[in-house]
């Protein structure tokens, strides 16, 4: 079957809108670039208040930006004045009109309880800062497909539960990049996402693909 | 110069300063994200880094000069310096930073004055030696020719 990768190549129909949040210049500039190669539109802010701001979740009207748009993935840092990525994350997540949305955590400290209660709060990744192409063209990736399969997997996983229902059990491999992973889905569509394992993704990705 | 000896000094600038601890492959990974469409990129992140980096330097020289020091808020300050430097590869400067932070934790003045001193002198360094990388780029792109990868 082709349709996953035709998908991935026409571009345009699927183009992701990641709204990126980072106190710091430096990385604001890179990230944007690095989501921009990977075909993606973006929204670059500098604090937690802005991004709220922005979603509208400061009493504001939706998930559409100044330009209309909906924003389909947020990566933020996790340290940061004012509000922290996780402060902002579990907002996000509280919220009934944006939990859905996939929050990505950036961090350039690896630690441990820090990745636990992330993923706890709801994350759906923490990645290791720097961040890499590779990181952001798989999360990316992952994104576009989760939107294209969603409806045919069926019902909500259990995020600690490394197998879905619809594909035969994984061995649960952890990616050898730094970040950790749990579940992806980006809402590309808008019914309800099932959210299934980015492993169990893969592998259905590759099968298609013969 | 001929083009081909700008290149070939070009080329061997920049391998000295991996060799040399300067820079790690975090720059080179900024490269790679420079293209025709971008291709000013590496030095518009590298001008933000230096921008952000002598504020910081700055804040951090003034903080260190009062009577009583607030650690925790200049952790904060290197603790952003050590993310920019991370971000462009600067990796002297971000090594230091992490001493820099223990420092601080340590609530140790002495120690943090003295890596302050650290941390400045290797930022001049790596400034100067990215800015003369940039002169010999523009260099080779003003007398017509590429610049190597």
């Amino acid at each position: 079957m082709e349709v996953a990768g035709e998908v991935l190549q026409s571009g345009s129909s699927q183009e992701l809108h990641v709204l990126a949040v980072d106190d710091s210049y430096v990385d604001r500039k890179v990230i944007e670039k690095l989501l921009k190669i990977s075909s993606c539109k973006v929204t670059a802010v500098e604090s937690g208040a802005r991004a709220l701001q922005f979603l509208g979740l400061d009493g504001g009207k939706g998930s559409l930006g100044f330009n209309g748009l909906k924003v389909n993935l947020i990566m933020t840092d996790y340290s940061m004045p004012g509000m922290t990525g996780y402060e902002l994350l579990k907002k996000i997540k509280r919220s009934s009109t944006f939990r859905e949305i996939p929050v990505v955590i950036m961090s350039s400290e690896n630690i441990l309880t820090r990745i636990d209660s992330c993923l706890e709060e709801g994350a759906e990744e923490f990645l290791v800062k720097p961040v890499k192409l590779s990181d952001v063209k798989r999360l990316t990736k992952d994104c576009v497909t989760r939107g294209e399969t969603e409806g045919k997997d069926g019902g909500r996983v259990d995020k600690r539960k490394l197998e879905d229902d619809n594909h035969t059990s994984s061995s649960s491999s952890i990616p050898s990049s730094p970040s950790t992973t749990t579940s992806f889905g980006c809402g590309l569509a808008t019914s309800e996402l099932p959210l299934s394992p980015m492993h169990s993704s893969k592998r259905a990705k590759l099968r298609d693909r013969d | 110069m001929g083009l081909v000896q700008l290149q070939r000094q070009l080329v061997d600038y920049r391998t000295s300063l991996y060799d040399e601890g300067f820079l790690d492959e975090q720059f080179t990974q900024l490269q790679e994200l420079q293209d025709e469409n971008n291709p000013d990129f590496v030095v518009e992140v590298v001008s933000l880094f230096f921008e952000d980096s002598e504020r910081l330097l700055n804040e951090l020289s003034k903080a260190l000069e009062q009577q009583i020091i607030d650690f925790k808020r200049m952790d904060a300050r290197v603790h952003q310096l050590k993310g920019s430097s991370s971000s462009i590869g600067a990796q002297r400067v971000r090594q230091l930073c992490i001493v820099f932070r223990n420092y601080c934790e340590a609530q140790n003045r002495e120690g943090c004055q003295k890596c302050l001193q650290q941390v400045k002198h290797e930022y001049s360094i790596v400034k100067t030696k990215l800015e003369s990388m940039f002169q010999l780029e523009q260099q080779i792109l003003n007398a017509g020719g590429s610049i190597p990868v």
